[in-house]
């Protein structure tokens, strides 16, 4: 295996409200390597985007410690829903993520129109989003994030707003720019076919307080996409597996 | 993708909408031309007294006449000015009212009854307060109109603010986004529609608080003229200054109206 690359020790969390304490989290140790595509499933509520926020700063753990190889790992966000601003246009909203960090040069602008024009966008950069599909707008905000040149993805549900043909393409999309990209990626989502058919490691998350119940490798070739994934007959058996964890 | 060539079918629908527009335009038009004729008719034939009632030719001579002496402009011109003053004066300070309790949700909390209140309240009824403390003057009128139009604006923009916030401040901490930036390319851009809207409302709201401060103070302005010609009994004059308002009013709107669609274009 390659090196490590983000490590949580020992992290457990938890949600203070007027009503009470909930703990999202409780004693969690989880390693992802460089270059893996690591997917974590767990039944909804279970605090799967918690590990996310948790791994992006966006909360800090009650307990335990998140630490990271290097001291600037560039981390990159996707969210359930594409949060496309409305008054810019496709090659806007693209940059802003550029603009907020004040990195916006000639060239990470140039880079990030690449990006639009290699993954079929080039033609709409200048349409606001209320005109694109709402698959098109999900492979926009990836490109939002992209354009940020992250070390590692993470993506927060990022295909559960779509239909289902749009959810499969888009996967299937995303996955190979991920892959090209060279980029490693951490998927949080609760539909087991969806982490079977991109990741290499699946960690099978237990109910609230989550805690890791499995980590499971899967054992396809990093080049085989997710939809020829999906039509082999271990998939059934990596799907099986991932379920029986989930229901015990 | 939309075909530009013209079907059969196409051709007669575009014609029918074409058509259907213009009916409306005459409608419109009738309804005012059968109003102004039914005015003009029930006062020459006795329908009701015309000194009670007044009408259109009369409100014409009345409007000739104070065109005739200078006075028509003087009027407009008082009740304009502090109109546009107030309503600038209401918006502006409403917006950065809106903006200042955004940027302190604790003050906001804290205030928020207040304005629920502020808003509620009717504040024609401070007039004679405003009188007192500012005095029986121009100012007083303005301030009037201030009045009117700030807490409505600061809170339908202040709404506008908190909806667009609630939508995307979780991608703009993603970006790693500072509060301040996240005010001006999300907040802001965002609140633009809420902020025309709220020039619509205050926009009516300006010429209320101007009128009627007219009616408890002034010496000139419409609001004057409609008071003064009720008190002698001359409603020629009070249908006169009605109807300039009207014109004026509809005008004002109309220019709102205009920005508002050069603005979301």
């Amino acid at each position: 295996m390659q090196s490590e690359l983000i490590q949580l020790s020992d992290v457990s969390h938890s949600f203070h409200t007027v009503a009470g304490e909930t703990i999202a989290i409780q004693n969690l140790d989880l390693t992802v390597y460089e270059g893996e595509f690591l997917a974590i499933v767990g039944p909804s509520g279970c605090g799967k985007t918690t590990v996310l926020s948790l791994i992006m700063g966006l909360l800090s753990p009650t307990a335990g410690s998140v630490r990271f190889s290097r001291e600037k790992l560039r981390l990159g966000y996707m969210l359930q829903r594409d949060h496309l601003l409305d008054h810019r246009t496709v090659e806007k909203n693209v940059l802003l993520g550029l603009e907020v960090q004040h990195r916006l040069t000639e060239e990470s602008k140039a880079r990030a129109f690449a990006l639009l024009d290699t993954y079929g966008l080039g033609e709409f950069r200048t349409y606001k989003p209320q005109q694109l599909s709402g698959g098109m707008r999900q492979k926009v905000a990836l490109i939002r994030t992209l354009a940020l040149e992250p070390d590692v993805l993470l993506l927060d549900e990022p295909f559960s707003a779509l239909d289902y043909q749009t959810r499969l393409k888009l996967s299937d999309e995303v996955y190979r720019i991920i892959r090209s990209e060279h980029k490693s990626a951490i998927l949080v989502t609760h539909d087991i076919s969806e982490a079977v058919s991109m990741a290499d490691r699946v960690a099978v998350f237990s109910a609230r307080p989550a805690g890791l119940r499995e980590l499971i490798d899967i054992g396809f070739s990093a080049d085989m996409p997710p939809l020829e994934r999906r039509s082999r007959p271990e998939f059934h058996d990596y799907f099986d597996r991932i379920w029986k964890e989930l229901q015990s | 993708m939309i075909n530009t060539a013209v079907s059969k079918a196409h051709a007669n629908y575009l014609l029918r909408i074409r058509r259907d527009a213009r009916l409306v335009v005459i409608a419109r038009i009738a309804v005012l031309l059968g109003f102004l004729l039914l005015w003009e008719l029930g006062a020459d034939l006795r329908w009701f007294d015309p000194f009670i009632l007044s009408s259109p030719s009369r409100v014409i001579q009345t409007i000739a006449r104070l065109y005739a002496d200078g006075s028509l402009w003087t009027h407009i011109g008082a009740t304009l000015f502090e109109t546009v003053l107030g309503f600038l004066l209401g918006t502006l300070l409403g917006a950065l009212m809106a903006v200042l309790l955004w940027w302190m949700p604790k003050l906001n909390r804290v205030l928020d009854p207040y304005l629920v209140v502020l808003n509620a309240l009717p504040k024609i009824a401070l007039g004679p307060v405003l009188i007192v403390w500012i005095g029986a003057g121009t100012a007083s009128i303005v301030v009037m109109g201030v009045l009117v139009s700030l807490v409505v604006t600061t809170v339908t923009v202040l709404n506008g603010f908190l909806a667009a916030t609630d939508e995307k401040q979780l991608l703009m901490r993603t970006l790693g986004a500072s509060k301040l930036q996240i005010f001006t390319k999300v907040v802001l851009p965002a609140g633009i529609p809420d902020l025309i809207s709220a020039l619509k409302i205050s926009v009516g709201m300006s010429w209320v608080g101007v009128i009627v401060g007219e009616y408890l103070v002034s010496k000139a302005g419409l609001g004057y003229l409609i008071v003064y010609g009720g008190q002698v009994f001359k409603l020629d004059l009070v249908m006169a200054s009605v109807t300039v308002l009207c014109i004026l009013a509809a005008l004002m709107y109309y220019a709102v109206a205009f920005l508002e669609k050069k603005v979301r274009r």
